[in-house]
């Protein structure tokens, strides 16, 4: 049985497969239920400063098993509420990885401070949430932008720092690279993609905020792009996110050069014991082809081109 | 496991407005997807918001919904007269077992409204049903004369006595306990309500189901905003046996606000 454990940017799971930001991680309790599922770790909700409601409703729009598309506008219980899912979480053995958004580098920083109090093991930075005025690809979108927020945390906290990039820009891998330059662990890519859906009856979009991000399947040829680019600009691990849903998708995301995927919309098609499937077909598929460890298939596309 | 079904929304036009009593009011529909007893539907109020509503009318193609007007409901619901727009998806979740041969039904408020349907499959099936109904006074006692039509025996309390027993409908529901051989509890309603049923009938060997209501956003396991301990009130119920509540804190305790925060009731 091939070995799917990985190690990298200081950080060490039973597998590549990790809860994606923004699904199953407002509560200490689904957190928990998504590690005892067999995820490798669990991101958390991305949190703010002060408790935010989101968009009202519609935040979803949901098609056949292609895509899903929402705007729920960055809902959290803010910093001063939030570690105490973490804890929830962290009682029940899960490794959690602690997700933060801001408007600037001084308000990430001091964020970041407080989310790495809580014990998680790395730090993802939403720089690439598609729809939040103020927050995510407002702040994420220019190279320099990204570099001074990352360099920001950097100086704060201990732990690992993920910058999270948007593919909503003309060049992801720049974004990347300036990550990498600010002292980013490791960057993870994709964040939705910016779309919108319209009801002919009503004439207007269906969703309360109007735009809103794709994710699904729909998007995973996006996501696997991006890595392919953000691969050959930095030497920095990559965690690969975008529509995977099966053990394939996450080799095809290693082989194009992700060390580890986050999987979300899964959960919504499939339940939570999408967790406890994809280890098992991801190892299947490894032995088929005769890899002894997933790592060993990280970048193994690129030495075809 | 693919439990992904009826993934687009439907616009449909009200047919039927109905008054059911001075706080309540029936939106009929067309929607032509089955639906079980004890499932809802997000309902699409456009230019506002979307909200899960369970079915108080399952059976064929028109489909309806009772809601309490009131608080956030109200500015939505006040608004829509037949003819009116409204977007339907789902219906969702899981449904009330429909098998046992004696049943005890209790509800308060606007809890009749997912229970009615499910009276009435049962009745259909040949089951006895006892219906304990609770309201603030007569005027609010919700489908009590439709328990009656379907061949259900109605006890009712009134918090100002104006019908029936003058108190809670726990108390109802206790005695009902104590005198009938029930194989089943159905209940909704507020949740300490909900809690005193389950410590009525739990002594007597009785199992109760909870229809639990949460905020909710997405409606397909995803968001996290229905989060009820270890479960979500849109994949995992809206119907509940009582057991699985149990070892749940914040099971008539606290409930979440749409920021994730927890709140007490």
């Amino acid at each position: 049985m091939a070995d799917l454990s990985v190690r990298f940017a200081g950080l060490s799971l039973r597998n590549p497969f990790l809860l994606a930001s923004g699904v199953w991680g407002e509560s200490g309790d689904s957190l928990a239920g998504a590690w005892a599922a067999g995820a490798g770790g669990v991101i958390t909700k991305s949190i703010g400063a002060v408790p935010r409601a989101g968009y009202p409703n519609p935040t979803i729009e949901t098609y056949e098993r292609w895509g899903l598309l929402n705007a729920m506008g960055l809902p959290n219980p803010g910093i001063g509420e939030y570690p105490r899912e973490i804890e929830v979480a962290q009682r029940a053995g899960a490794l959690v990885i602690g997700s933060v958004f801001a408007g600037d580098a001084t308000e990430f920083a001091r964020l970041a401070r407080r989310m790495a109090a809580t014990g998680v093991i790395a730090i993802e930075l939403n720089l690439s949430c598609p729809h939040a005025e103020g927050f995510g690809t407002e702040v994420g979108s220019e190279p320099e932008d990204v570099e001074k927020i990352v360099r920001a945390v950097v100086a704060e906290v201990r732990v690992p720092v993920i910058a999270k990039i948007t593919p909503n820009t003309s060049d992801p891998a720049g974004l990347a690279s300036a990550a990498e330059a600010g002292g980013a662990a490791a960057v993870s890519a994709i964040n939705t993609v910016r779309a919108l859906a319209i009801d002919v009856h009503l004439r207007r979009p269906v969703l309360a905020h109007g735009l809103g991000g794709l994710s699904g399947a729909a998007i995973k040829p996006i996501g696997l792009a991006c890595i392919w680019q953000i691969y050959e600009a930095v030497s920095i691990p990559i965690i690969g996110i975008g529509g995977i849903g099966s053990g394939q998708d996450a080799l095809e995301y290693a082989m194009a050069g992700a060390r580890a995927v986050e999987v979300g919309t899964a959960v919504a098609f499939d339940g939570i014991s999408v967790f406890a499937r994809l280890p098992r077909e991801l190892a299947g598929l490894l032995d088929e082809l005769g890899f002894a460890r997933f790592e060993d298939a990280v970048g193994a596309a690129h030495t075809r081109v | 496991m693919v439990r992904y079904r009826r993934p687009v929304r439907t616009i449909v036009r009200v047919t039927d407005r109905v008054q059911e009593t001075p706080s309540t009011v029936t939106l009929r529909f067309p929607y032509a997807p089955p639906a079980l007893p004890g499932q809802f539907v997000m309902v699409w109020f456009p230019g506002d918001d979307e909200l899960p509503m369970s079915l108080s009318y399952t059976d064929g193609p028109s489909k309806g919904i009772t809601v309490k007007v009131m608080g956030e409901t109200s500015r939505h619901v006040q608004s829509v007269a037949p003819g009116t727009q409204v977007g339907i998806r789902g219906p969702y979740g899981n449904r009330f077992d429909l098998s046992p041969r004696r049943i005890l039904v209790v509800a308060g408020g606007s809890g009749a409204a997912v229970l009615a349907p499910a009276a009435e499959a049962a009745r259909a099936r040949g089951a006895e049903v006892t219906v304990a109904l609770g309201a603030t006074r007569a005027s609010e006692l919700l489908f009590r004369d439709r328990f009656r039509a379907m061949g259900a025996r109605v006890e009712v309390a009134t918090d100002d006595g104006s019908e029936g027993h003058a108190g809670f409908v726990t108390t109802v529901a206790e005695s009902e306990l104590a005198r009938g051989e029930f194989e089943a509890v159905w209940t909704c309603g507020p949740e300490v309500m909900m809690r005193k049923v389950i410590a009525a009938a739990e002594p007597l060997g009785v199992p109760v189901h909870c229809s639990m209501e949460r905020h909710m956003k997405c409606a397909i396991g995803m968001c996290d905003a229905c989060a009820l301990g270890p479960f979500h009130v849109c994949t995992d119920g809206p119907v509940f046996p009582a057991e699985r509540l149990k070892g749940v804190p914040d099971f008539g305790r606290f409930h979440r606000d749409s920021s994730g925060r927890r709140v007490p009731f």
